[in-house]
């Protein structure tokens, strides 16, 4: 990542955790401890192995659950963006799964599954999917007509189509979806886990949250937080300029 | 030989071309002219297979439409009016895609002196060089037939007179090769094309066809004008 950029929103993040300390030591209250307080709870639970296993749980769910969301939910939604009929069938059922409200989804599939794995994966699923859908088939509807006739015309194959033709068109579209998704999902399976699992980090929440404690709630937070800003600055930002090295015009003739 | 017999074409319920054929000998180039707006692109489209249900192809020793559309490798390169360069793969990387030998890229590359422009993105090169690399492009199939639509349009004068330099080397001068050039441009057709057709009217057909040999440009322009 850009070094200047990095620095940036480095010292964004200390002006907020500066904030936070201020307002904490004026307020002094058990119920919004210090960020040193929040430190040695998150400590704490670092010895006790407790925040690595739980973020491991929680990390596995939503990575099972996003890969399935983005690939069922662009599937389906670049197929409605390029096929009218199958956009009109399908519209009606996206908007409801759109409006429906995650905690509905959640319970009702604890309640007809059991609280098991798969419904709780599930239920993550459910939510994110047509977000996925909607995004993807703005992206399908976007398709260049010209660069079609062209891979007509030239005899593209199949593969040749997918990854030179339609797959960078996408890009744009995925990268939405992934950047959204992710935000999405992770606060969903936080939901499922307070409800219906007895591991992960919305279990280890839901435990503080009985006893009001309030840093090791903000600890779990904050440890979450950091791994999805990983992934934000070393895997989705150098994949968007790698895929954008073509905008640039810096050697134009 | 090549011939297209076209029954007639209508968009967005406006009846734009009239039946008509449209014939090509081997060897010879054959310009389309016509004022804008006159359906060449569209007729363009259909002699290439673009929107099929409308036309009727017939080439010399080849047996019907499966043949000259059919998805193997095709008998007809279409040179578009933009030259439609992936836009997010470099000049090697698009003509790989049509010709995975790199060395008869490079070849026809050093042909039109872009040879140092492979890894160049189209959004780093000029509009002609662009229009180049889809000429390349377009002769790595091998056409026995190549479609042109307005190639040389929005280039400056120097960069147009190379280009179509280029077309006469590469196409015209090619005893193999047949082409179907549309333009506007009376220069275009009298230094390129063996033969010329008109079209015009509406619905748009067929009002003139000559040898170029046989016509002048006085001629041409009067027909256009009318």
């Amino acid at each position: 990542m850009n070094t200047g950029r990095l620095l940036d929103q480095v010292l964004a993040i200390f002006a907020l955790v500066v904030l936070w300390w201020l307002v904490s030591v004026l307020v002094s209250s058990p119920l919004l401890p210090t960020p040193a307080e929040v430190g040695f709870a998150l400590n704490k639970e670092w010895q006790q192995d407790r925040l690595m296993e739980s973020l491991g749980v929680t990390l596995q769910r939503v990575a099972i659950s996003f890969v399935f969301a983005m690939l069922i939910g662009g599937i389906i939604g670049v197929l409605m963006g390029r096929y009218k009929l199958l956009n009109r069938v399908l519209d009606p059922i996206l908007v409801i799964l759109l409006n429906i409200p995650a905690l509905v989804v959640i319970i009702l599939l604890y309640i007809w599954f059991g609280l098991i794995e798969v419904a709780a994966v599930a239920a993550v699923i459910i939510n994110k999917l047509p977000n996925v859908a909607v995004t993807l088939r703005e992206g399908g509807r976007m398709f260049d007509h010209e660069l079609e006739e062209l891979a007509v015309m030239y005899r593209f194959t199949f593969k040749q189509k997918l990854c030179d033709v339609w797959w960078p068109q996408l890009f744009p579209y995925i990268m939405i979806a992934t950047r959204s998704g992710l935000a999405l999902i992770w606060k969903i399976v936080l939901v499922v886990e307070l409800l219906g699992r007895s591991d992960g980090v919305g279990f280890q929440l839901h435990l503080a949250f009985q006893v009001f404690d309030v840093a090791t709630i903000l600890a779990y937070s904050i440890a979450f937080i950091s791994v999805v800003q990983f992934i934000e600055w070393f895997i989705l930002q150098p994949l968007d300029r790698r895929a954008s090295r073509w905008q640039k015009g810096s050697s134009s003739v | 030989m090549f011939k297209f017999s076209v029954n007639g074409q209508i968009l967005s319920g406006r009846q734009v071309l009239s039946a008509l054929d449209v014939t090509v000998k081997t060897g010879e180039t054959h310009c389309l002219l016509g004022p804008s707006g006159s359906g060449k692109t569209t007729l363009l489209n259909l002699m290439a297979g673009l929107q099929k249900q409308n036309s009727q192809p017939y080439s010399e020793g080849k047996d019907s439409a499966d043949t000259l559309w059919g998805p193997a490798k095709p008998d007809i390169g279409y040179l578009f009016q933009q030259p439609r360069l992936l836009p997010w793969r470099t000049v090697l990387q698009n003509l790989l895609l049509v010709e995975p030998d790199k060395h008869i890229v490079i070849d026809f590359l050093k042909e039109v002196r872009l040879e140092e422009y492979v890894n160049y993105y189209p959004s780093e090169i000029s509009l002609g060089m662009a229009r180049r690399i889809a000429l390349v492009r377009c002769l790595l199939l091998k056409p026995d037939l190549v479609l042109m639509d307005e190639p040389l349009t929005s280039l400056d004068l120097p960069t147009a007179r190379e280009m179509r330099g280029l077309i006469k080397r590469l196409i015209c001068d090619d005893p193999t090769r047949s082409m179907i050039y549309v333009t506007h441009d009376l220069d275009e057709v009298l230094e390129l094309g063996d033969s010329v057709s008109i079209i015009g009217g509406s619905p748009s057909k067929i009002i003139y066809e000559n040898s170029v040999e046989d016509v002048s440009r006085q001629e041409l322009e009067d027909l256009l004008e009318h």
